[in-house]
């Protein structure tokens, strides 16, 4: 009985291992351990032997029992791994398709690099102010020190409403509503973004443009603490390797004045088209806010002192995105706004 | 203007190459926009800032050169004789509006010989790109160019027989012909020099054709005056004439110097035209104001800019600037010359002090003041959140603030609707930029149209900008607006899902942003505006506040912006929405009982809106119905004609228990004879 124990063992073995499919190796299973399978029915002729012998078949046939189960079981493993390879096979797709194309937007590169300023400026501790677009001639001009019919008027043509009220030409006015706001407490550190508007229109101006302007007022600020600054921006913005150079140059509204220029963006300053093979190209205004400017706000000019900056936002993004006309900013083509 | 190097060196001594000038001046703050090379001279192209219009006199710029290089200056000598005559005698000058001409000079030069000038003259008036004329009128030409003087010469044959000239505003519609040949009606307080009965010039800006030098003249009145700034230039803009002479006095002029340039141009008379020099200078100068003196303490200079410079160098920079001073209780009194008027306070020489000492060499330091917080308000935070919103969906577009008032009748506005109340530019670019928008709409709309012209499609656009509302006498009302426009379908793809954009895309889109910003409960209203299609757009609500409106743009509206597929929009105010927006989010419990889902589909009236059944829903669902999603909308032949089927998927849970099958049945029974009873809803 053992021998043909051991000889049906030898023939599983050698069967398992052909079977390729789930229905043979079931088959298989029946035909060897099932209730009528061939073990079991030779396991029925135990009762006729005796003692050593009747122990001995039995241990022999449970072993036998165990191993065909386990290589059953193994195969049954290796036979659901198989499937699922040819089901993973078969599932294969072509990963060069373009993926679903999601309907997203993005925003104008005017706000983008707007953020991206007010971001650098908050770093340092500034805080973010706003006024109306439509200004009194006062916080326009006057407080401003640019008296009527001053010569300095016609560094900016003014679209009017009337008499009194006009569209702000530059973001400056913020500035003496703060300080008015403020007065006398210190510091006052803050930027204002926003649209300012001039009656010029051709390729390098538009009738409506972004400014960013800066002012900081508080005991003992000093021009070299507005060179320290705007190389800081400068950096943040531009790069680290950029280089800026001030040149002395006139504001009402500020004493001494100054235009901060950067080595060029796109000759790294040995001179291009762009930078008109200069190396440097003009970037913002600057200068220590004008005593007048000061009193106007509310504060003594003995006591404190202040600087302010201004700089056009859409100068800055043509720079950074190399953008060559500055007219479409607000054409609103789909191929341009795509693009940020 | 140009400024020849050859004529510079007539004054002061250098050797630095025309670059080299340029940008030593520039950065001096004397800004040369370029140097133009010719054989024997080079020409520094001058591009002043408004304070520094003194520099265009050649002596003056070569003052900065002599500043810069601390050399010296040469002005030229006057070398003249005079005869014997008294100037009072053939002229006297009376000043009636001394506020406008604070200085008026004259001389006489007599017996002159009218012929060109000689050549080193004309080339000179030529590299500045005058046209030599005649020794007469070159010689004021050239001399206002050395000093910045401008100066004028009458015939004084022509002159009155009073041989008087009065200064005074002109009346109202008085004329003059001037001597570019045009006749010139004049507004009062416009400032005009008379032979005491008619106008021989308009006052800084241009003589008059009826004193002009001619080659018969043989007198000459030389006139050399200080007229007010403001003044020359609000006259100089009214007329539209801009001349040399206007384009100096605008910028201050030099109240002492006039003596030298008007001696200067005599002499030169003298030697060119050999005229006889009557003796004198007729000066009216009513009230003569002595040199202005400015303190400048040494530690404000270093104190203001943050520098170290010590006091023996600031004293160097303001002798090399040959400013007189003198100390005072260890400050400089600094006497400011009178060529510099833009000179008032001690700031200003502070930016003297500066621009000399060069602002290269300022270091850069960071402020030191306390520590401050910086940062963004919440409204300015929620604005950034809303556009970073909607990019989303949308593209950002600006538009210019100011537009057509065509537009107004593009949007097929009613006559009295308040949106036509608007802000108007007085002086615009055009008509097509002419007044302050009232909506965003328009300037959306013309986008889609231009971009749909230039064969983009599948557009989707938003907008956040000011709206502007006229309020009487003061500021008007700024509102900030945000804007949205869809037309056309979502990007085509090869998986073929096209997704028309349209007032349920839009809608859902508006509807994703007020879930993000916390605005809940939502009323639509079949809106009643004349931009959109009466049947396809709503008025937003919210906790009784109108949000904005929705919809789809009017066939016609399109039409007029050259829009022809369809195109939806909103338009919803942005305070309004901060507002009601609510940031903070309470978490709610996640329920550990089962949710029971079951599907409603009822057949109504055509007319009846989804969101009344909806209401009814909810109403008899009560607490326990969680959630409820429309997922079919049907119409044809399963239903009776007029009629719609709606199918609804609705879901109860509990936070407390799991739901029974009868507890949820006696519900949706509710459910069901509520629909019945209020908007007769038969069940599928």
């Amino acid at each position: 009985m053992i021998d043909r124990l051991k000889q049906i063992k030898l023939l599983a073995i050698e069967k398992i291992g052909e079977v390729s499919d789930f229905d043979s190796l079931n088959e298989l299973k029946v035909k060897t351990l099932g209730r009528k399978g061939e073990i079991t029915m030779l396991l029925r002729g135990l009762k006729d032997l005796i003692g050593e012998e009747r122990a001995e078949a039995g241990k022999v046939a449970n072993d036998i029992k165990n191993t065909l189960e386990n290589l059953i079981d193994s195969k049954t493993a290796e036979l659901k791994t198989k499937e699922l390879d040819m089901k993973l096979r078969n599932e294969r797709i072509d990963i060069s398709l373009p993926g679903l194309p999601l309907q997203v937007g993005r925003k104008h590169p005017i706000s983008m690099v707007t953020e991206e300023i007010k971001d650098i400026f908050i770093g340092m501790g500034f805080s973010v102010a706003e006024g109306p677009e439509i200004e009194s001639d006062y916080y326009n001009f006057e407080a401003l020190n640019v008296p009527r019919d001053h010569p300095a008027r016609d560094m900016q043509d003014t679209f009017y409403i009337s008499e009194e009220m006009l569209l702000r030409t530059h973001t400056s006015p913020v500035q003496v509503r703060t300080m008015e706001k403020l007065a006398p407490q210190i510091p006052v550190k803050i930027i204002v973004p926003g649209k300012v508007y001039r009656k010029d229109d051709d390729a390098t101006h538009s009738p409506m443009f972004n400014q960013v302007e800066g002012l900081l007022i508080d005991e003992r600020i000093t021009f070299a603490n507005l060179k320290g600054t705007l190389m800081l921006f400068a950096q943040k913005i531009f790069g680290e390797e950029v280089r800026v150079r001030y040149r002395p140059s006139f504001f009402p509204f500020t004493e001494p004045s100054a235009e901060m220029d950067i080595s060029c963006v796109h000759c790294k300053g040995q001179g291009c088209r762009v930078c008109s093979h200069t190396g440097w190209l003009e970037i913002l205004g600057a200068g220590m806010v004008n005593p007048r400017v000061l009193q106007y706000g509310g504060y003594d000019p003995e006591k404190v002192t202040g600087f302010a900056f201004g700089m056009g936002i859409e100068r800055i993004a043509m720079l950074k995105y190399g953008i060559n006309d500055l007219r479409l900013f607000f054409d609103n083509d789909k191929r341009f706004l795509t693009q940020f | 203007m140009g400024v020849s190097i050859n004529w510079l060196k007539d004054y002061v001594n250098f050797t630095w190459t025309p670059e080299e000038v340029a940008h030593r001046l520039t950065m001096a703050g004397i800004a040369i926009d370029g140097v133009e090379k010719s054989a024997d001279d080079s020409l520094l192209e001058l591009d002043l800032t408004p304070n520094r219009g003194d520099c265009l006199g050649v002596i003056n710029l070569a003052r900065e050169i002599a500043a810069l290089n601390g050399t010296g200056i040469s002005i030229p000598k006057i070398e003249m004789q005079e005869n014997q005559e008294d100037i009072h005698d053939y002229i006297s000058v009376e000043i009636a509006d001394p506020d406008l001409c604070p200085r008026y000079t004259a001389r006489m030069i007599k017996n002159i010989t009218v012929k060109p000038s000689p050549e080193w003259m004309q080339n000179k008036l030529l590299s500045c790109g005058i046209n030599p004329i005649n020794n007469i009128v070159d010689v004021t030409n050239f001399v206002m160019m050395e000093t910045n003087q401008p100066l004028h010469a009458f015939d004084y044959d022509l002159l009155g027989e009073a041989k008087k000239i009065v200064v005074r505003r002109a009346q109202a519609g008085e004329k003059i012909t001037t001597l570019d040949d045009v006749e010139r009606e004049l507004e009062a307080d416009m400032l005009l020099i008379t032979d005491n009965g008619r106008p021989v010039a308009i006052a800084g800006t241009m003589g008059g054709q009826n004193t002009e030098i001619t080659d018969q003249t043989v007198n000459v009145l030389l006139e050399s005056a200080c007229f007010k700034n403001t003044s020359i230039r609000k006259t100089s803009k009214k007329l539209a004439l801009r001349s040399d002479s206007s384009i100096r006095f605008e910028k201050g002029s030099d109240i002492n110097g006039l003596i030298y340039a008007v001696n200067r141009a005599a002499a030169l008379m003298q030697e060119l035209g050999e005229g006889e020099v009557v003796a004198g200078i007729c000066d009216s100068y009513p009230d003569p104001k002595p040199l202005a003196q400015v303190v400048l303490r040494p530690e404000r200079v270093n104190y203001l800019l943050g520098t170290s410079i010590d006091a023996a160098q600031i004293t160097d920079y303001i002798e090399k600037l040959k400013f007189e001073w003198h100390e005072e209780e260890g400050n400089l009194l600094v006497t400011i010359p009178s060529y510099r008027p833009d000179i008032e306070m001690e700031v200003d020489l502070i930016e003297e002090v500066a621009r000399l000492h060069g602002y290269e060499q300022i270091p850069a330091t960071l402020p030191c003041g306390d520590t401050t917080q910086g940062g963004l308000t919440e409204y300015q935070k929620f604005k950034d959140r809303l556009k970073q919103l909607m990019t989303g969906t949308c593209y950002e577009i600006i538009n210019y603030s100011f537009i057509t008032p065509r537009y107004f009748d593009m949007l097929l506005l009613p006559g009295e609707s308040s949106l036509r109340d608007i802000v108007r530019v007085a002086n615009p670019l055009s008509e097509e930029q002419s007044v302050m928008r009232t909506l965003l709409l328009p300037g959306i709309l013309d986008t889609v149209g231009r971009n749909l012209a230039r064969k983009n499609s599948n557009l989707a656009f938003f907008e956040m900008g000011s709206v502007f509302y006229p309020q009487g006498e003061g500021l008007p009302i700024e509102v900030l607006k945000l804007g949205a426009v869809v037309a056309g379908k979502l990007e085509m793809n090869w998986l073929k899902q096209e997704i028309d954009m349209d007032f349920y895309y839009l809608k859902g889109v508006l509807e994703n942003l007020m879930r993000s910003l916390g605005i809940n409960q939502l009323t639509w209203m079949e809106a009643n505006d004349s931009c959109y299609h009466p049947g396809r757009s709503a008025v937003v609500m919210s906790s009784g506040k109108v949000l904005g409106v929705i919809g789809e743009i009017h066939p016609l509206v399109r039409q007029n912006f050259d829009i022809k597929p369809r195109a939806c929009a909103f338009e919803l105010d942005v305070d309004t929405l901060f507002e009601l927006s609510h940031q903070r989010v309470m978490m709610e419990q996640i329920t550990r009982y089962p949710a029971v889902e079951r599907d409603l589909a009822i057949v109504v009236d055509e007319q009846v809106k989804a969101f009344e059944a909806i209401e009814i829903i909810r109403e008899w669902g009560g607490d326990l119905l969680q959630n409820t999603v429309i997922f079919d909308i049907y119409s044809g032949e399963q239903v009776p004609a007029g009629c719609k089927s709606i199918a609804f998927r609705l879901t109860f849970q509990s936070n407390e228990r799991t739901l029974t099958e009868n507890e949820v049945n006696s519900r949706m029974d509710k459910i069901r004879d509520g629909l019945k009873a209020t908007i007769k809803a038969s069940l599928r």
